[in-house]
């Protein structure tokens, strides 16, 4: 019992993790209705950086966290304004297409600036440890990434019911001709939103290096996951990505315990049974 | 096949397959060896047009099909060191597999329709990955053998060189080539045409738009299987990553680069693909920066291919040309 109860935890931090990939994939699917598969790689990115400095230059954790947010979110100022703006009006392979060229550049780009083989990023003292849950060691960063996960979580739910920019997201969302029509700067907010998104990927890349290796070719990894707990929640819906990714979390951390050959096979299942029969997604309306 | 009619596009198409067949006595084992592959990602990134360009879906989980006939090959051949038994094992494996999946598949369109074929690609990936009694799980299936080419008691060609295995390779994918040019030039294949057009329209004529989409879906799990059944004669390996959705882009990007609503578009992205990496890795081994970078400008400037570049320029060109001369 105590082992069960020790294993939703294990999921739930998985769950987090999760979530912060799977957050900014649904705003951008969400307003600017296109499925970045480079957004895995934005994650890495973001992984990347936050190693560099606060792991090289020995930068604050959390400045160098926020540094990598900057820089990710300035990359994605590059992307939308000089090439996803223009292929908005295609049809979805060529959108498709257009951000896994970028997944192929920016892992090449990875490997010029960082080399081929993967790194194990320190982690800052405050985190290093365990404490007793259940009769079992839990790591203190794990606990940290499950109130991180909540609180974004809460951010984004203010910033998107109390803001006048979130109002502004969840209109043009609904219409997009609507909202210009009434004046909203539409090829603004578009940007916006996407260095927004490519932040939150900084974010999840920059709190899971503590804790996993970077490595060129973590974006393809990672991207599938998003799509599963995106696909599960509803394409663009962010309460249905929160629950979805805890649904995937717990899934795996109990999936490991019980049916070590199928765990993987289970997720992509569960997947395919939502597509199928809820294709809106469990929490879609 | 390049052109729509046109003499010269066919003196064209018979000089590539002379040159084709006369390869082995002018090049050297590499040149042979790169065809090969080019060959097999035709096919594939064909079968795969089946879907995208002629009835309208985007999938993303054809590598699942891909292994499952490079694994269904592999296992036969480690049963019966037989190369035909072998290449059917796959083929029929991928289009049952293919078969019973599209079922599923074809219930959505557009996005959904991708997203399902990725999970299930990925699906198969994960059972090559981990189920390891069955595949051998990372390690792949490996000591595959190049078997002889036999029919018990009538001949027996032995595989062994690589030009044979290239002769076997090269025929096999053209006869297959031929059969999907008379398969998207018949009725069936313009009402896919039509289906990927005007789906409602199709409907009201009194077609099953899903009978079609689901004929259409296995043709390209069966090209996709036939890809992947003539590798592991020559690799003597099957590994999982043949089923990850990475390798699932690979078709994608070789219709995109050639152009999708072409037949011989997916031909010529395949020979691009291999010649651009060729090209590439001799000055530096980042050679997916550039072909990112070439996707990225293809889709942003050139949306139909290059093959389309041929089309609306050149030919029109050669015509015009040919037509002035005799004119003259």
């Amino acid at each position: 019992m105590e082992n069960l109860a020790f294993q939703g935890l294990v999921g739930l931090s998985l769950a987090m993790y999760l979530w912060l990939i799977a957050a900014g994939l649904t705003i951008v699917f969400g307003v600017l209705g296109i499925l970045n598969f480079a957004h895995g790689s934005l994650f890495m990115l973001g992984g990347y950086f936050a190693f560099t400095f606060y792991g090289l230059l020995g930068i604050n954790f959390w400045l160098s966290i926020l540094l990598s947010l900057v820089g990710v979110a300035f990359i994605g100022l590059l992307m939308e304004r000089f090439f996803l703006r223009h292929i908005y009006h295609l049809d979805v392979p060529y959108q498709l297409l257009l951000t896994f060229g970028f997944i192929l550049i920016f892992d090449d780009a990875v490997k010029m600036t960082w080399g081929g083989v993967f790194m194990i990023p320190p982690m800052p003292d405050f985190f290093t440890g365990a404490v007793l849950l259940f009769g079992r060691p839990f790591p203190i960063y794990n606990l940290f990434i499950i109130g991180a996960g909540i609180g974004v979580a809460i951010g984004l739910w203010l910033i998107l019911e109390r803001t006048w920019w979130g109002r502004i997201m969840r209109a043009s969302a609904s219409d997009r001709e609507m909202a210009g029509a009434i004046g909203v700067n539409i090829p603004m907010l578009f940007t916006t939103v996407f260095m927004f998104g490519a932040a939150l990927a900084a974010l999840g890349g920059a709190l899971s290096t503590p804790v996993r290796v970077v490595a060129p070719g973590i974006g393809t990894a990672v991207i599938i996951q998003a799509f599963v707990v995106t696909v599960i929640g509803g394409l663009g819906n962010l309460k249905g990505a929160f629950f979805g990714a805890v649904i995937v979390g717990v899934l795996t951390a109990y999936g490991i315990l019980l049916f070590p050959i199928f765990e993987l096979f289970i997720i992509f299942v569960v997947m395919a049974v939502v597509l199928l029969l809820k294709p809106e997604g469990l929490f879609g309306e | 096949m390049i052109g729509r009619n046109g003499k010269i596009p066919i003196l064209l198409l018979v000089a590539l397959i002379v040159f084709l067949f006369l390869l082995p006595y002018v090049a050297g084992k590499y040149v042979m060896y790169m065809t090969m592959h080019i060959l097999v990602l035709s096919v594939f990134a064909l079968g795969f047009n089946v879907l995208l360009g002629y009835t309208g879906l985007l999938s993303f989980g054809q590598a699942g099909f891909y292994a499952c006939g490079a694994y269904g090959c592999a296992k036969m051949l480690l049963v019966i060191p037989s190369l035909l038994p072998g290449v059917i094992c796959g083929v029929l494996f991928a289009g049952i597999i293919a078969l019973i999946l599209g079922f599923l598949c074809i219930r959505h369109t557009r996005i959904y329709f991708a997203m399902l074929t990725l999970c299930f690609g990925m699906m198969i990936y994960s059972l090559a990955w981990k189920w390891r009694t069955m595949t051998g799980g990372d390690d792949g299936l490996v000591g595959i053998p190049r078997a002889p080419l036999e029919i018990p008691g009538i001949f027996s060609i032995n595989m062994s060189s690589l030009g044979n295995y290239y002769y076997f390779v090269l025929i096999v994918c053209l006869l297959a080539i031929m059969l999907l040019y008379r398969i998207v030039n018949s009725p069936f294949g313009l009402t896919l045409q039509g289906i990927r057009d005007s789906e409602s329209r199709i409907a009201f004529a009194g077609i099953s738009v899903k009978n079609y989409r689901l004929i259409a879906f296995t043709i390209a799990g069966l090209y996709a299987g036939l890809a992947g059944a003539l590798l592991p004669p020559l690799e003597n390996t099957v590994t999982p990553p043949v089923a990850h959705w990475t390798h699932s882009a690979e078709p994608v990007l070789a219709t995109l680069l050639g152009g999708i609503h072409t037949f011989a578009g997916p031909i010529a992205g395949a020979f691009l693909f291999y010649v651009i990496k060729d090209i590439i890795v001799r000055f530096t081994e980042y050679w997916l920066i550039c072909l990112g970078a070439i996707v990225v400008a293809l889709v942003m400037g050139l949306p139909g291919g290059v093959v389309s570049i041929f089309e609306k320029r050149l030919v029109p060109w050669i015509r015009l040309r040919f037509a002035q001369g005799g004119r003259r």
